[in-house]
């Protein structure tokens, strides 16, 4: 499989990836580690004609401790991710999290930055960004600006940045307690059902992803709380659950409430 | 596009296609046919080579990205007539049967090794979750590479 014709640059600042992104403006797309992208260029889901190679703008490969705050580089890959002491000491749920993501090989290229911005329903770190209250930091154009989670994942797909803007961090705040539980697509090793727990003294924070077109907040599940996981029937509720070949409505749902109790109790 | 790219120590230059993915190039412009195509959508690793000290899929890599890399596959691994310690543990403790998976389990198993000298069996395991064998039900890739472990680190 090949994709259709396009040229290729790689820049080596963060300028001059936005100044191409805003001349060539839907016509151009921002290329990180490629394992999303490249998938869909050779099944011509997708032809970008200009792909802006971002890998080598070294302020987006740093992981750091910033204050209370650990900042994630957006070209970190999944596997320095899960590798990074700071990361292991301060918020292991990341860690956990992009434990869980694909394979080896896919570690090794995959980034976070790329996994926000294509904001696949199956996609692993949404759970978690969402659970954390993390911040996402874009540049562009008109400068920098800071994209809380909750307001960050849209719908399918989709998030809310802008066509001129790119992904630089994500900023996570320090989490003592929390714990990711998957159900694995067993071929693609996707999330059918992902759920990222933050446990802070009398509440809970729970985010999912996988059951619903964009991942969310459980604050049925969170609101129920009482310090035991039989908050965990409450995963769907209010929610338009997906439905496809590998679990239907019934079965996502089923699975939703099993993974949240799994989380709680962990 | 003009790339430069060290391929098992030997330095090509090439003017290629962006869109000319990285398999495709080692297998047809460099001739190195041990790199496979199974799935070509980024699924069975056959294709899994090592690109700057990472094991990877290059199916699911240009060949642009890799410019002024520095690859190994699996042709670069045996120094010599002496095959490396992993396709050694292979070949005692029959880690192949029909052979299509194996360079990418070569590949991979040297990436769970670099990180994990001595991993057990889950890790092992685990490791291979992306590289897919239709022959062996993967018993004896474990095995094989538990031994390439031992003797590696002897
Ligand atoms: C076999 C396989 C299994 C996988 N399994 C999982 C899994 O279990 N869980 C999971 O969560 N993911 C999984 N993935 C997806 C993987 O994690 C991808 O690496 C990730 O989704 C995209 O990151 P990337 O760096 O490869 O992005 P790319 O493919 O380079 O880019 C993806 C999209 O994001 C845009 N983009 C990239 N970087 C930025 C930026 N900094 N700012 C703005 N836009 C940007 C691109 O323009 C593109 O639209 C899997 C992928 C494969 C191939
Ligand atoms: S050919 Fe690359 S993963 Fe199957
Ligand atoms: S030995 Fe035949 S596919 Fe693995």
């Amino acid at each position: 499989m090949i994709p259709s014709k396009f040229d290729y640059i790689k820049v080596s600042s963060l300028n001059e990836a936005i100044e191409l992104l805003d001349k060539h403006g839907y016509d151009a797309k921002i290329l990180s580690g490629g394992h999303s992208l490249i998938p869909t260029m050779k099944l011509r889901l997708n032809s970008p004609e200009l792909l802006i190679d971002i890998s080598s703008v070294p302020e987006l490969n740093s992981i750091t401790l910033e204050g209370d705050e650990i900042v994630i580089g957006a070209n970190c890959t999944h596997h320095a991710i899960l590798s990074s002491e700071i990361v292991n000491a301060h918020i292991n749920l990341l860690a956990q999290t992009a434990k869980c993501i694909g394979d080896i090989q896919v570690r090794n290229r995959g980034t976070i930055g790329g996994s926000l911005a294509h904001a696949d329903p199956s996609a692993d770190y949404p759970a978690t960004v969402l659970a954390c209250d993390a911040t996402i930091v874009v540049q562009g154009k008109q400068g920098e600006r800071s994209i809380v989670a909750s307001e960050f994942f849209q719908g399918i797909f989709t998030t809310a940045i802008e066509n001129d803007e790119i992904i630089t961090s994500v900023r996570f705040p320090k989490v003592a307690n929390g714990n990711y539980q998957k159900f694995y697509q067993s071929a693609s090793r996707f999330a059918v059902v992902g759920v990222a727990v933050v446990k802070e003294e009398n509440k809970v924070k729970v985010g999912i992803t996988g059951v619903s077109d964009t991942p969310y907040r459980a604050t049925a599940v969170e609101n129920a709380y009482d310090g035991t996981a039989t908050a965990a029937s409450h995963a769907v509720d209010g929610i338009d659950v997906m439905s496809d070949h590998f679990a239907d409505v019934n079965y996502r749902s089923h699975l939703a409430k099993v993974y949240v109790k799994k989380a709680l109790e962990a | 596009m003009q790339i430069s790219i060290t391929v098992n120590g030997k330095a090509y230059s090439h003017d290629i296609e962006p869109r000319m993915s990285l398999v495709e190039y080692l297998r047809e412009i460099l001739n190195l046919t041990g790199t496979h195509i199974g799935c070509d959508t980024s699924g069975c690793g056959a294709c899994t080579i090592n690109i700057d000290g990472v094991a990877a899929k290059s199916c699911t890599l240009l060949a642009v990205q890799a410019n002024g890399a520095s690859i190994t596959t699996i042709e670069g691994m045996a120094k010599g007539n002496e095959l490396h310690p992993i396709q050694e543990a292979f070949k005692e403790h029959h880690g192949l049967q029909c052979g299509f998976c194996t360079p990418g389990m070569v590949m991979t198993a040297a990436d769970i090794l670099k990180n994990n000298p001595s991993p057990n069996e889950m890790e092992i395991r685990h490791g291979l979750e992306g590289n897919f064998c239709r022959c062996t039900g993967y018993h004896n890739i474990v095995k094989s590479i538990q031994h390439a472990a031992e003797k590696m680190n002897s």
